[in-house]
């Protein structure tokens, strides 16, 4: 049976040479491709054609690469089980009774299967690091503005980048070389705090210009300072605890020194997250209205009635679900409560990273405190399901880069450590991460 | 101590704000999920105020005449149009 990795399978050949010539990749669907449709996996969007490509596509075509595909995701990466796709859910390659992990599930189980050799996803709250641990293998989510975002299709765009999904830490990193940058096109990615010197006139530049990100995955941990963030354990399965706490003896076993750290506004960073999130969707999402593109509500009433139509008709459950609730986090008499809350527990967040990581050179955690549900296990709960992401979404709201590598297997079931490094840190949580590898 | 309670009314009303139609039975659903959801968003009254200094700078670039979509590129994907415009409903 198929594993449903893929909405549209469409090989999108390149003319040129270059690092990825002999590649695969799996590009998510919600990542503009010129020609080749892009759902987001929403119904809203079943025949929608984007006329341009995003921006990481062009540098793939550059690049040589072979794109093999679209690949299955949660509706507008709204989800982290890759159920709420309106094209049906992912296996995980690994155990198909269970969920791939999301909203980059057909991203990560492709590459898992054998289906790409790498493969793009966006991560706005861990949809790369998730299914990456789900499906035991690498994904990064790089620092907010490495990596252009210009052709994603936006969820919450103060949050979320693109990152490389691949088998090895190598591999993913190389693909990030080739993704990251400069683009004139997405004024968040940096061009402003790149290098100590700067150019050859001492002008700063992005961050990624003379950056080799899969040289740094050399294995070599010998003194390196591990923060294990203690607060992220507490509510972690103990199997997932013991998988995360070998693979920090054989990181120790290398030469690396390990810290506990502590973070406390991290007990906030869900509620926090959830509603930052929920809200710029529900701004974000206004756009689809069924008159420029998407599924029509008709010409039948007035206009209000009419794009209301048109998206209780092409938006699921989950995306209706954030749509409300971020219009109501931001509507008048409790804009101060939620909002405003929601981005002071943020700039804490920051503060409490930037602490932690004065005493440690990367951070540690286990990526998902669970192992990967039975499909169909956890749809009818919403709010258990946002719990799942209570150690991912903090680095999304501190802007800074994680990695996640595989750990080690729980019940024939991946585990993922994740690595948090400082801002535009990437080649220090690469080479953390080549050597737990080892 | 919680005071917060979401009906039938306040579902409709927010879907109404976000223009999004919904069925009966999925505003009763809604009204329950949001009031769990809602108590758990609660917690974020502890949050102190904290001081955040965005640590971002304008780009800016010269105000020139570049390549952008055609007319019908830009035209492609809406299910109906006229005279090189987008065909809407009725605004009133």
């Amino acid at each position: 049976m198929s594993l449903n990795a893929f909405i549209t399978e469409e090989t999108i050949e390149s003319d040129d040479e270059g690092p990825l010539s002999e590649k695969t990749v799996a590009v998510k669907d919600n990542i503009s491709t010129e020609g080749v449709r892009t759902t987001c996996g929403s119904a809203m969007l079943e025949s929608y054609v984007p006329p341009y490509d995003a921006t990481v596509v062009e540098r793939l075509k550059d690049a040589g690469a072979t794109i093999v595909g679209k690949a299955n995701m949660d509706e507008f990466g709204m989800g982290g089980t890759t159920e709420t796709s309106a094209y049906g859910p992912v296996k995980n390659p690994v155990d198909e009774a269970h969920v791939p992990g999301g909203s980059s599930g057909g991203s990560a189980a492709a590459v898992a299967a054998g289906e790409a050799d790498l493969a793009l996803g966006s991560d706005t709250g861990g949809s790369v690091r998730n299914p990456a641990a789900f499906c035991g293998v690498v994904g990064i989510k790089p620092t907010y503005g490495l990596v252009s975002r210009y052709g994603l299709v936006a969820y919450a765009n103060s949050l979320e980048q693109i990152g490389p999904i691949a088998n090895t830490v190598e591999d993913a990193a190389a693909l990030l070389d080739v993704v990251s940058g400069p683009d004139p096109r997405d004024s968040t990615t940096r061009f402003d705090v790149g290098g100590d010197e700067g150019d050859s006139e001492g002008e700063p530049v992005h961050p990624a210009t003379d950056s080799n990100y899969a040289a740094a995955a050399d294995g070599d941990v010998d003194g390196t300072t591990i923060g294990v963030v203690t607060d992220l354990l507490d509510g972690a399965d103990e199997r997932v605890v013991e998988t995360f706490e070998a693979a920090l003896d054989d990181l120790r076993a290398q030469g690396a020194e390990t810290v506990e750290v502590s973070l406390d506004s991290v007990e906030h960073a869900v509620q926090a997250y959830y509603v930052i999130a929920m809200s710029e969707a529900s701004s974000n999402l206004a756009r689809f209205d069924g008159v420029r593109y998407g599924k029509s509500g008709g010409y039948e009433g007035n206009w209000n009635d009419a794009f209301a139509r048109a998206r209780e008709e092409g938006f699921g459950e989950e995306v209706k679900r954030r749509i409300l609730l971020g219009t109501y986090a931001l509507s008048a008499g409790y804009h101060d409560k939620y909002y405003k809350k929601a981005q002071d527990a943020r700039a804490w967040v920051k503060h409490d990273f930037d602490d932690a990581l004065e005493e440690a050179d990367v951070l540690a955690t286990p990526t998902m405190p669970v192992l990967p549900p039975e499909l169909g296990e956890s749809l009818d709960d919403p709010l258990q399901l946002y719990l799942m992401d209570a150690n991912t979404v903090p680095v999304n709201l501190a802007n800074l880069p994680a990695i996640s590598v595989p750990a080690g297997e729980v019940d024939g079931l991946p585990v993922g450590l994740q690595l948090i490094g400082p801002k535009f840190g990437e080649e220090a949580i690469v080479r953390a991460a080549s050597a737990v590898e080892e | 101590m919680s005071e917060t309670s979401v009906d039938a009314e306040e579902v409709e009303h927010v879907a109404e704000l976000a223009r999004v139609d919904l069925a009966d039975d999925e505003v009763d659903a809604f009204a329950a999920q949001f009031a769990e959801i809602l108590e758990y968003f609660e917690a974020l009254d502890e949050v102190p105020e904290v001081e955040s200094d965005a640590d971002l700078v304008n780009v800016m670039r010269p105000d020139e005449v570049e390549e952008s979509l055609d007319q019908e590129e830009a035209l492609g994907n809406a299910a109906e149009t006229e005279d090189g415009f987008f065909k809407g409903p009725r605004v009133s």
